[in-house]
């Protein structure tokens, strides 16, 4: 592996390319990193960046965020890590601020109004074709426990108003939980 | 002052909370944004998650730059973005050590386990409350007030992203042009 070419500039310029022209969030982002810092300038090896999106991936917040965070510490440590932050952090901060000034004066033309409405319901089909697929998903695990679990989150949620940085830690919690009693379950059946 | 901490605070929860990338997150935003701050209406969260969706780069990172900047201008998008990393930060730099030596524990996958199943609910709590919008309007679910080109565009548009996979932003744009043209039609 070649690893005199690792440099802080190379490092910038590739996340912030990678954050400025890949729509749709960490599950485009983070294959793009990939292909750039594993097999283009082969600056980690494959599994270690695969390694690296999955601790990305299980961590809270936005998944191409920690995975560069990751990837800039495991290259160049602390200064690194904040040097691959700050390149994906500032397009979505460049572009946003420019729609959000143009927004109120976008919202009042007629034409752009009607289109953005009708948008809405492609959203709503893109989220539910996730839910779809990720629901589905846990249908065929065919335990009972995730799907109660979902049913439950879901209505605390929609019925009860229950806040949302609850229901997460119990979650988490009653996941723990699971696992410590089926381990038991397992050692008392020996 | 005050209000560019309660940003940087606000989306300092959301990048701590949000387990599981982009949409994850957009339940968060709402409950922090719409509910407890007011700082958006219900018809601004879902035009700032369309236009979150169609633009590069981290869900969460386009949301707290919108929200900070309706809010605060350019400080307040500084600190909602800086809020929504924090935890990231923190977070997957201590993660990076100790994940080789928990990668196995059965507790660890445990936590996982429950939060994979919330994270499905609450992203469709946050797809209902938007698809009720785009039906509806503002008149909470009266049926007499569905929109039925709105319902067109939403059973096409997934019935297209189920058989043909194709990139949401195409779906959310080929949506959003054959509900403008055929309200023009029904215009006429």
């Amino acid at each position: 592996m070649d690893r005199e070419k690792t440099n802080l500039p190379t490092l910038f310029l590739s996340v912030f390319r990678i954050s400025a022209f890949t729509f749709g969030g960490g599950y485009v982002i983070v294959p793009l990193m990939r292909r750039r810092f594993a097999e283009e300038l082969k600056w980690v090896g494959d599994e270690e960046m695969l390694d690296m999106i999955a601790i990305g991936q299980s961590a809270p917040g936005p998944i191409a965020v920690n995975t560069s965070i990751l990837l800039g510490y495991r290259l160049k440590g602390i200064p690194g890590a904040l040097t691959a932050l700050l390149g994906t952090a500032l397009p979505p901060l460049i572009v946003l601020s420019l729609i959000s000034v143009f927004y109120d004066a976008f919202r009042q033309n007629a034409v752009v109004s009607t289109m953005l409405s009708a948008m809405r319901s492609g959203v709503a089909a893109v989220i539910a074709d996730v839910v779809w697929s990720m629901g589905g998903g846990i249908l065929k695990t065919r335990r009972p426990f995730p799907l109660i679990l979902m049913i439950l989150a879901f209505l605390s949620v929609w019925l009860f108003k229950f806040p949302i940085i609850l229901v997460l830690p119990f979650c988490g919690f009653a996941g723990f939980l699971d696992a410590w009693l089926k381990r038991r379950g397992a050692e008392a059946g020996k | 002052m005050s209000i560019l901490l309660t940003l940087y605070l606000s989306f300092f929860q959301v990048g701590l909370f949000a387990f599981g990338g982009g949409l994850a997150a957009l339940p968060l935003i709402r409950e922090q944004t719409v509910i407890i701050h007011a700082w958006l209406d219900p018809n601004t969260f879902t035009d700032l998650v369309t236009i979150a969706e169609m633009t590069p780069g981290p869900i969460a990172l386009n949301a707290a730059t919108f929200v900070g900047m309706r809010v605060q201008g350019i400080m307040g998008a500084f600190a909602a973005t800086l809020g929504c990393v924090t935890p990231s930060l923190i977070i997957v730099l201590v993660l990076a050590r100790l994940y080789k030596a928990w990668r196995d524990k059965p507790g660890f996958q445990g936590i996982l386990s429950g939060l994979r199943p919330a994270a499905v609910a609450l992203i469709a709590f946050a797809g209902l409350s938007i698809l009720i919008l785009a039906l509806f309007g503002n008149h909470g679910t009266v049926p007499e007030k569905l929109d039925y080109i709105a319902l067109i565009c939403f059973s096409l548009a997934l019935f297209v992203l189920r058989k043909w996979k194709p990139s949401p932003i195409l779906v959310i744009f080929g949506a959003g042009i054959l509900g403008a043209g055929l309200r023009l039609l029904a215009g006429l």
